[in-house]
């Protein structure tokens, strides 16, 4: 297997510099504010969710953590998809990520959607990291749900 | 350059037992694999050691020509099985220097065999005719450290809060020796066990036990030694160590995954109530209530792994070819040489101890602040396999403030060049994340 397809240019550079960074409290007092710390217990890797809404609009999704280069690069760059989305559209985003990572490389993965996301395309062909990357946006679906944005219909199913 | 002599009389390096690597490692048909188009470099025996064909070749003769149920068939077939299965034992305790074959108790695994001597505890605190080495209530102690395997911590947790009993546990020093300067505040009259790895899985220190078995014996409690990591790679007799339990494991020890070993003294392990039920382990069933075999039927209910057994038998003849003393000495000068060539390496931190002394082969560390996940991947990449997390040790990543570590470990087949591909990779992995 390459390297370089797992260890893209574009995690990497999420990883050594991370964007939105920092659990943060809601810039407007009335937002809902909730997180979630979720750990991966075979390797201890840890990520903080924090989710700031006012039940449409996800107005901030910070975080913080410590793990290897695939889970924090994909905390940054779930912090960069989905914060201002509507939150219907952030489980779009969500529900795409998902996807891609649970099939083993034969998801082809849509840009406008994933934006960076798609750099995990490679990740997805190995197994024992998958849950590496889906590690923040595990802790993200559970935050939300506390901040009462979780219950769309598509959560639910899944 | 001086030389220094040793003294005529006293044993020579020369004496040192040695084998041919190379012989030994055309044993093994998995190091002829590549992985990732790189020669195959296995550096993770401490999770689990590969086998040998003479492991193999006898687990398949078992199942083509053997097979029946142990210890029930007047049948042929059941015959040899169960001389087979017995033989085993017979070999497992040899090679351990049992005081005798019926002080091998077959388990799963280690930690199969540490929970039966727990659940023994708990279950002869529920008897009112307990005997009263294992009974256990508010106010009495269990000592346990804080480099054991999480086998080693999570039954004794248990035990403790199904019991009301107290766990206490020796702390690790800087140098990750056992810190052993509280001992006789942590053992005493209350304590009921102590329960402490021979040698740690992740910071490879080997503990000197001397000093904590004379403090158990002064306040009447007992010891179990969590010899998982000592057993596969040099010499180790019960009697000598003067332990009362010993657990270890068949698949570190170039046998079969599915077979462990719990050694007990013979009157503790007659004291133990049972701990499965079922068959094989009865004296006679009725429906009012049963009786129970003597050891080690007693803790063997149900069918076992009798062909795992049996080529854990085949593993430990393997080893004894071989030499206990030699595998431990080859061991130490890889561990040496390792030591040596990882303190080249540029912001690497080794936890445990940086000496080849007191430690065994198994070396874990951190590469600057990459994550070890990243080191494993880079090196899998080059055909290296090194186990990276927490090594079911937590508590020692805690003490040391990492959430996991690297860990590269060795075995009788692991050669310095291994080693030196280990170095090479750790240089690329820099590459990637610097």
């Amino acid at each position: 297997m390459q390297l370089d397809q797992l260890y893209q240019e574009i995690i990497l550079d999420h990883y050594k510099h991370p964007h939105g960074r920092g659990l943060r409290d809601a810039a407007d007092p009335a937002d809902r504010v909730a997180e979630a710390h979720h750990v991966n217990p075979t390797c201890g890797d840890e990520v903080t969710i924090r989710v700031a809404t006012d039940g449409e609009v996800l107005h901030d999704v910070s975080y913080d953590g410590m793990g290897c280069s695939i889970s924090q690069a994909s905390a940054s760059v779930l912090h960069e998809l989905l914060v201002g989305r509507g939150a219907a559209e952030a489980f779009e985003v969500h529900e795409a990520f998902v996807a891609l990572m649970s099939g083993r490389g034969q998801v082809t993965p849509d840009e406008d959607v994933l934006g960076d996301g798609v750099a995990f395309e490679g990740v997805a062909r190995y197994p024992a990291r998958v849950k590496c990357a889906l590690l923040p946006w595990m802790a993200f679906k559970d935050a939300a749900a506390r901040a009462g944005v979780g219950a769309s219909p598509t959560e639910v199913k899944a | 350059m001086t030389t220094i002599a040793i003294p005529p009389g006293m044993p020579q390096y020369d004496d040192a037992p040695r084998y041919d690597v190379a012989a030994v490692r055309a044993d093994f048909p998995i190091l002829a694999r590549e992985i990732n188009g790189h020669p195959l470099v296995y550096l993770d025996s401490a999770n689990t050691s590969h086998k040998p064909r003479q492991v193999l070749d006898v687990l398949s003769e078992h199942y083509q020509r053997h097979n029946a149920n142990v210890s029930r068939s007047v049948h042929t077939l059941g015959t040899e099985a169960t001389e087979a299965y017995e033989a085993a034992r017979a070999k497992v305790a040899a090679f351990v220097n049992a005081p005798s074959v019926d002080e091998v108790v077959f388990t799963k695994n280690s930690t199969e065999a540490i929970n039966i001597v727990a659940y023994a505890f708990s279950n002869a605190s529920l008897r009112p005719d307990g005997d009263p080495r294992f009974r256990l209530g508010p106010g009495d102690e269990v000592v346990i450290s804080e480099m054991e395997h999480h086998s080693n911590i999570v039954p004794w947790q248990l035990l403790c809060e199904r019991t009301g009993a107290t766990l206490r546990w020796f702390p690790v020093t800087d140098n990750g020796r056992l810190d052993e300067s509280g001992l006789t505040d942590l053992v005493n009259e209350r304590t009921k066990i102590v329960s402490l790895v021979h040698m740690s899985n992740i910071l490879g220190t080997v503990n000197a036990t001397s000093r904590i078995t004379a403090r158990v014996r002064e306040v009447g409690a007992l010891l179990l030694l969590d010899c998982s990591q000592s057993v596969p790679h040099m010499p180790i007799d019960v009697v000598d160590l003067d332990a009362d339990f010993i657990v270890f494991t068949g698949h570190k020890m170039c046998g079969p995954t599915g077979i462990g070993v719990l050694w007990g003294r013979s009157e503790l392990l007659a004291a133990m109530p049972p701990v499965f039920g079922g068959g094989s382990m009865i004296e006679t069933v009725a429906m009012g209530g049963s009786t129970y075999a003597p050891p080690p039927a007693r803790f063997e209910a149900g069918t076992p792994p009798i062909a795992e057994a049996v080529a854990l038998g085949a593993a430990v003849d393997y080893l004894t070819g071989i030499g206990m003393r030699a595998v431990q000495w080859h061991e130490k000068q890889l561990t040496a040489y390792a030591l040596d060539a990882l303190a080249t390496v540029p912001g690497l931190r080794i936890f445990g101890p940086e000496v080849p002394v007191g430690r065994g082969g198994t070396i874990s560390f951190a590469l600057g602040d990459v994550h070890p996940h990243d080191v494993g991947q880079v090196l899998d990449s080059l055909g290296v396999q090194v186990r990276v997390g927490h090594h079911c040790a937590r508590p020692v990543c805690t003490r040391f403030g990492v959430p996991a570590t690297t860990r590269a470990s060795f075995y009788l087949y692991t050669t310095t060049e291994e080693i030196d591909a280990l170095v090479a990779g750790l240089e690329q992995v820099r590459k990637v994340f610097g």
